[in-house]
């Protein structure tokens, strides 16, 4: 179990990185404690996969150093980082039992027999496994061979890290429940500091202490799932987090507040304010609109039922202004009249929070 | 439109992959087919194509048997998982393709797919080829296919699954608009009870080669037929727990106990389901029931929270708003949402 | 009304290969078939000879040295070019400039016509003015292989691994590309050393890929004529005479069509026996 440092860390995919583009990861500052549950959350080519090689070692920066509790290991390779990694697509040895999957990375490094049949029975009976442990790890399902490859992870008990690269991409949702839980739970359990990829926002958050948003090699906000929810600290954080993501309208500053539409709308904040020419939005997630007799006037457009409640989507002249009505609230036909919960309303100049 | 299935079976060697389904799907909205990998979605949309024959049964397509009239003569569309586009043609031409097969007139070709192209926000990207495109616009390009055609039935099996969480999102919002009044038959393959629920329409769920249910979404959602069609059709999992009606009253093991006031059953031993978000740390209502038990997982996302806890022996799952931070280990309190509880006789059919 | 327009015409499209097969295989077939069991002096007159001459051909000496040098060649050449081959694709570079170098070069030798090769060979091992030839005597070897059986075994599998060595190297290369990283990544991570990456992910990934060279090769290597018939004719005596050569000069060097047709239906079914074996034995473990 380690810390991590990552300090000044940039990485280009090209030989001669000149204009910012060139650069898949963007300086990347970063501690993390030891045995957090940490995420990386982004869409598709926003530099996380990446950051993972670089803390894994199967990359090598192109600028920046990495330490492992206070030790440089920038140079080291992988097998010296101690270190394991749980892939996309699983990974087992198709020829060798269950048991000897989980037992190969301490033969590897020499470790006695009797110490190998200990900590692979502790390790199988964590992940359930137990029953299967005699049979060739090509039979399993998809979720089997993620928690043997997982397994090769847990063994050491000298490991670092352990890395998810989008670990749940290809098991079916009825068991991606399961694994996902199990991980937290043996998360819970073990305290080993762990990483974790992906573009699904409920993993990220369910999973994490700690979420890092990244977009365009860029760390956007770094906090708890709560803070990310409530305090987007840019609106890529609040479109990106939440489904539907976070409504955000088009607004100016007047008399110390924010206007809409011709209507002061109450924030968390008083705005004070901002840049001039910049752009000013609104931004509220839908659950924090409710249905009122008064207060903003909005035109029905649609609602969908997603069973715990519904999805509203309204417009308010030509901003698209979505919300969430629990089971059992009547959602009137054509007009109605949206609230903002003043809390949680936040004003974002260029797509960053205003303080 | 209307796809009628009769009786239609499946089998592969001495595997059935479909028992006999009978199934009329509906003519507007989407009809969707819910069920884990493997439940027999695939090999149903085969049958509906005409890819595959069935071992028995009759499909019939707008009042004609068409059981046995070959792909290639009915007026089909398909859209897979994997992003299948032509890789060395342009956007335009991969759009295209099905029109010029159809030998259509160069200029309705043109219209018809700078028209499609719109629609899909496709475009500017209409010289590019496929690899040059991200996953959501390769998927676009292959929806456009399926759109231009005007087929009078469209497969789509899992189009989503394979792109990013919020192209998801924003697709899924997509598709009903795209496809309404195009009088077409839309059939919609998913794991996923969420995308069923948002994308409404018709859903019939389906586990191991049989369609246990087919109705109006938000209705078979909230009354499964049976508890094999409830399970299906909830995520996270739908908890359950033997219980017994004793006169007025339901008791879950032997110490809970709510009023059965209204439930049409009578004295026995029963099932008791109830959906992860009726279960809260907070009681709902006057009609919440208190039960506890120890907390095992906790998952806190954002804005709200999901927590596993043992109910004497029972793996039982919250579901609620807001953040609840118990501990691993804690004893914490539950509240049954009695109103949403379901009720399945020893037979597993749907009682109340 | 039950319209069952399932599509004919397809069955028209399948029409000329069923055409070709017949014309290509099974007619010829036949017509060995009919001479195996009959004896005839020419003119078109059969008698009925039943399984005389199978019994002929099992029985005779010639035939079982003829097969033993056959299966031995076979197996000396397998051994050879499957490591060989395996060895040469994991050294190969995967990406890069070098590639399509590699690949040219290693294709090279399977462009060439089965009765150049023979000929390239026939001159280059001679002793006297060939560069094989003279290089072996000029360190001091006595080499000939126009005289000597070993040194005739000696040249005609060196032709054979030179010739098709690259067919395996190129099969496993194919395999190896289709590795995904994270199996590498992987197995860094877990610690493997390089045999271990090897014994564990690269052969178990690699052995369909495997099976279909070691099928091919033995089929060719058992059917082998041209090559060896250009470059050693069979000798020096009857050394490197195969069951192939052997079939030949008694079908056309002494026109016994008789047993000739016999023993190419025995050969033709120990081919088919050996590959059967081969491939279950192989893809047993595949199952479970």
């Amino acid at each position: 179990m380690a810390r991590i440092g990552l300090r000044q860390l940039r990485h280009s995919y090209l030989p001669n990185p000149k204009s910012e583009a060139d650069w898949a990861l963007k300086q990347i500052d970063i501690d993390w404690s030891d045995g957090g549950a940490y995420a990386l959350l982004g869409p598709s080519g926003c530099g996380k996969t990446t950051l993972l090689n670089l803390i894994s070692g199967l990359l090598q920066p192109t600028e920046g150093r990495i330490l492992f509790d206070d030790v440089d290991v920038t140079a080291m390779p992988p097998d010296q980082r101690n270190i394991a990694q749980v892939f996309q697509f699983p990974v087992v040895y198709d020829t060798m039992t269950v048991y000897e999957n989980l037992a190969f990375p301490l033969r590897n490094r020499g470790v006695a027999d009797a110490e190998i049949d200990s900590r692979v029975r502790e390790i199988a009976e964590m992940l359930d496994l137990t029953a299967t442990l005699e049979r060739r790890a090509a039979g399993l399902t998809a979720d089997g061979k993620q928690k043997i490859s997982l397994g090769r992870g847990l063994v050491r008990p000298d490991v670092n890290v352990i890395m998810f690269d989008e670990p749940l991409t290809v098991i079916d949702p009825h068991l991606k429940w399961l694994l996902r839980s199990k991980l937290k739970e043996l998360h819970q359990k073990v305290r080993t500091t762990m990483i974790y990829v992906t573009h699904d926002q409920t993993e990220a958050l369910t999973f994490a202490d700690q979420v890092v948003v990244m977009q365009e090699g860029v760390v956007v906000q770094v906090g708890t799932p709560v803070e990310l929810f409530e305090r987007p600290q840019h609106t890529f954080v609040g479109h990106f987090i939440g489904s539907p993501g976070m409504n955000l309208l088009p607004a100016e500053l007047r008399e110390g507040a924010a206007w809409f539409d011709g209507q002061r709308i109450d924030t968390a904040k008083a705005p004070g304010s901002a840049e001039p020419g910049a752009k000013i939005e609104i931004g509220v997630r839908p659950e924090f609109v409710s249905l009122d007799d008064s207060g903003l006037p909005a035109e029905i457009v649609k609602v969908s039922d997603a069973g715990r409640y519904r999805i509203v989507e309204t417009r308010c002249g030509a901003t698209r202004v979505n919300l969430l009505v629990g089971e059992g609230i009547p959602v009137p036909a054509d007009h109605a009249f949206l609230r903002f919960d003043p809390e949680h309303t936040q004003v974002y100049a260029d797509g960053w929070i205003v303080n | 439109m209307t796809l009628e299935l009769k009786g239609v079976s499946k089998r592969v060697g001495s595997e059935v992959h479909i028992y006999e389904t009978s199934l009329a799907l509906a003519e507007s909205g989407f009809n969707i087919l819910l069920g884990s990998t493997l439940a027999g979605k695939t090999s149903l949309m085969q049958l509906m194509a005409g890819l595959e024959h069935p071992a028995s049964g009759e499909i019939w397509f707008d009042g004609r048997n068409v059981t046995g009239v070959s792909v290639q003569q009915r007026n089909v569309s398909m859209v897979h998982q994997q992003f299948i586009n032509y890789p060395n043609l342009s956007v335009f031409e991969n759009i295209a393709s099905p029109l010029r097969v159809a030998r259509l007139p160069s200029q309705e070709i043109t219209s018809r797919v700078e028209r499609v192209a719109e629609l899909l926000r496709l475009s500017p990207m209409l010289k590019r080829k496929p690899a040059e495109l991200s996953g959501g616009q390769q998927q676009r390009t292959a929806l456009a296919r399926a759109l231009v055609k005007d087929s009078d039935l469209v497969l789509l099996d899992e189009p989503l699954a394979n792109l990013d969480f919020k192209l998801r999102e924003e697709l899924r919002d997509e598709l009903p608009r795209l496809f309404a009044d195009r009088g077409c038959t839309v059939v919609y393959a998913t794991t996923e009870p969420a995308e069923a629920l948002l994308l409404g329409g018709h859903t019939a769920t389906l586990y191991e080669g049989r369609v246990t249910q087919f109705g109006e979404t938000s209705r078979i959602y909230r009354a499964p037929k049976d508890l094999v069609s409830a399970r299906v059709f909830s995520d996270p999992p739908i908890n359950t727990a033997a219980v017994e009606r004793q006169g007025d009253s339901i008791v879950l093991n032997d110490r809970v106990r709510w009023p059965a006031n209204g439930l049409a059953m009578p004295d026995g031993p029963y099932t008791v389901g109830i959906r992860p978000h009726h279960l809260t740390p907070r009681a709902a209502g006057p009609n919440a029931v208190q039960v506890s038990g120890q907390v095992q997982v906790t998952e806190l996302s954002g804005s709200e929270s999901i927590i596993h806890f043992d109910l004497q022996g029972l793996s039982w799952v919250s579901q609620s708003h807001g953040i609840h931070p118990h501990q691993v280990g804690d004893d914490a309190t539950f509240y049954i949402d009695t109103q949403h509880c379901l009720y399945f006789d020893p037979d597993e059919a749907l009682v109340a | 009304m039950a319209v069952r327009t399932t599509n004919q015409k397809a069955w028209l499209f399948v029409l000329p290969v069923f055409l070709l097969v017949a014309f290509n295989a099974l007619i010829p077939l036949m017509t060995v078939v009919n001479y195996s069991v009959q004896e005839t002096f020419g003119d078109n007159v059969f008698f009925w000879e039943g399984l005389r001459w199978y019994q002929q051909v099992l029985h005779s000496e010639r035939f079982h040295d003829a097969l033993l040098r056959q299966l031995a060649f076979s197996f000396i050449i397998l051994a050879i070019e499957v490591p060989l081959g395996i060895f040469i694709a994991l050294r190969m570079p995967r990406k890069g400039p070098w590639v399509s170098v590699c690949l040219v070069l290693m294709a090279l030798p399977l462009l060439i016509p089965w009765n150049v090769v023979g000929a390239m060979w026939n001159i280059f091992a001679l002793p006297d003015i060939g560069l094989l030839g003279r290089a072996i005597n000029g360190l001091g070897i006595d080499y000939n292989y126009t005289q000597e059986p070993l040194a005739a075994w000696f040249t005609v599998v060196l032709m054979d691994v030179w010739h098709w060595t690259s067919l395996v190297a190129l099969l496993c290369y194919a395999g190896l590309c289709a590795i995904p990283d994270a199996y590498y990544q992987a197995a860094k991570i877990d610690g493997a050393k390089p045999w271990a990456v090897f014994r564990y992910i690269q052969l178990p990934k690699l052995k369909r890929v495997l099976t279909i060279a070691i099928l091919l090769r033995f089929m060719d290597s058992f059917m082998i004529y041209t090559e060896v018939v250009t470059l050693t004719g069979g000798g020096p005596g009857n050394a490197t005479t195969f069951l192939s050569i052997d079939l030949v000069k008694i079908a056309l060097g002494q026109f016994d069509l008789g047993p000739a047709a016999a023993m190419s239906l025995i050969y033709f079914l120990i081919t088919l026996l050996v590959c059967w074996v081969f491939y279950t034995l192989m893809m047993r473990n595949e199952a479970d």
